[in-house]
């Protein structure tokens, strides 16, 4: 049987036409570790909602932004990262909202943000000298 | 494949939109389609039926927060019904139920608008 790897890579283009194909990235990693679902789900969203902020935010809705995904998944721990070189962006400069603040003010923006701090373990941000903007999301595995 | 259809059904007054799939970024427009459509026939009374939405992202749950002070301030509202709890979970985990109303069954949510 052939060997499932534990390293995966996706390029897509920064259009959400891909967020689909995104998350059958994940899915398919997930089903091959056998990892529960409540976890694939997590993660799966967490990518999804990374992704759709790159393309809104780093590549300002511009179709032919690079996004690389790459997993790497260990027993205990499933990792993601995810590059752009689009607009320098720290997800972690925004404070966590007040969530009956955010709904009477119709702020619905920075809703993915929260949503991926609460369902993932880890999240680091960093722009490398070579202007690459890489998220690192960690779930440890229930 | 489609990733994801709306389609809407009458019950007056009360407009019942039944979503299907993943609503995320991508599909969003078009849910947002379907609530200008029901502005524009001046239908406030919405009832979602979630029962065949199998994910949604923040960009889904955007567009509920984007139509539903219009729809309150026409003496209307968006109820959500027959949920599954996945999908629930990541509503639950944005704070809707303190501001929203949640159904199991898609006619007790007609009645509340009925009374």
């Amino acid at each position: 049987m052939k060997t499932k790897s534990r390293n995966r890579e996706l390029i897509v283009k920064s259009s959400t036409k891909n967020l689909s194909k995104i998350r059958n990235f994940i899915i398919s990693a997930a089903k091959d570790f056998n990892l529960p679902e409540e976890d694939s789900g997590k993660i799966m969203l967490s990518v999804e909602e990374a992704c759709t902020n790159i393309i809104k935010h780093a590549y300002k809705d511009n179709t032919d932004g690079i996004i690389t995904i790459k997993l790497n998944i260990l027993p205990k721990q499933f990792e993601v990262i995810i590059e752009d070189n689009g607009i320098h962006f720290n997800p972690n400069n925004i404070p966590e909202p007040d969530i009956e603040e955010y709904h009477r003010q119709k702020r619905f923006g920075g809703l993915g943000m929260f949503l991926m701090k609460k369902l993932m373990d880890k999240v680091t941000y960093k722009t490398l000298s070579n202007g690459i903007n890489t998220l690192k999301m960690i779930k440890i595995l229930s | 494949m489609a990733d994801f259809s709306v389609t809407t059904r009458e019950s007056n007054p009360v407009t019942i939109v039944d979503i299907k799939g993943y609503l995320d970024a991508h599909t969003a427009p078009d849910l947002e389609k379907v609530f200008n459509n029901c502005i524009e026939n001046n239908k406030f009374q919405i009832v979602v039926n979630f029962k065949d939405l199998i994910y949604i992202s923040s960009a889904g749950l955007g567009v509920f927060m984007a139509y539903v002070e219009t729809m309150r301030e026409h003496k209307g509202d968006i109820k959500f019904a027959e949920m599954n709890k996945n999908v629930y979970d990541i509503f639950d985990l944005l704070g809707f139920p303190l501001l929203y109303e949640f159904f199991e069954d898609e006619n007790e949510a007609i009645k509340k608008f009925i009374g």
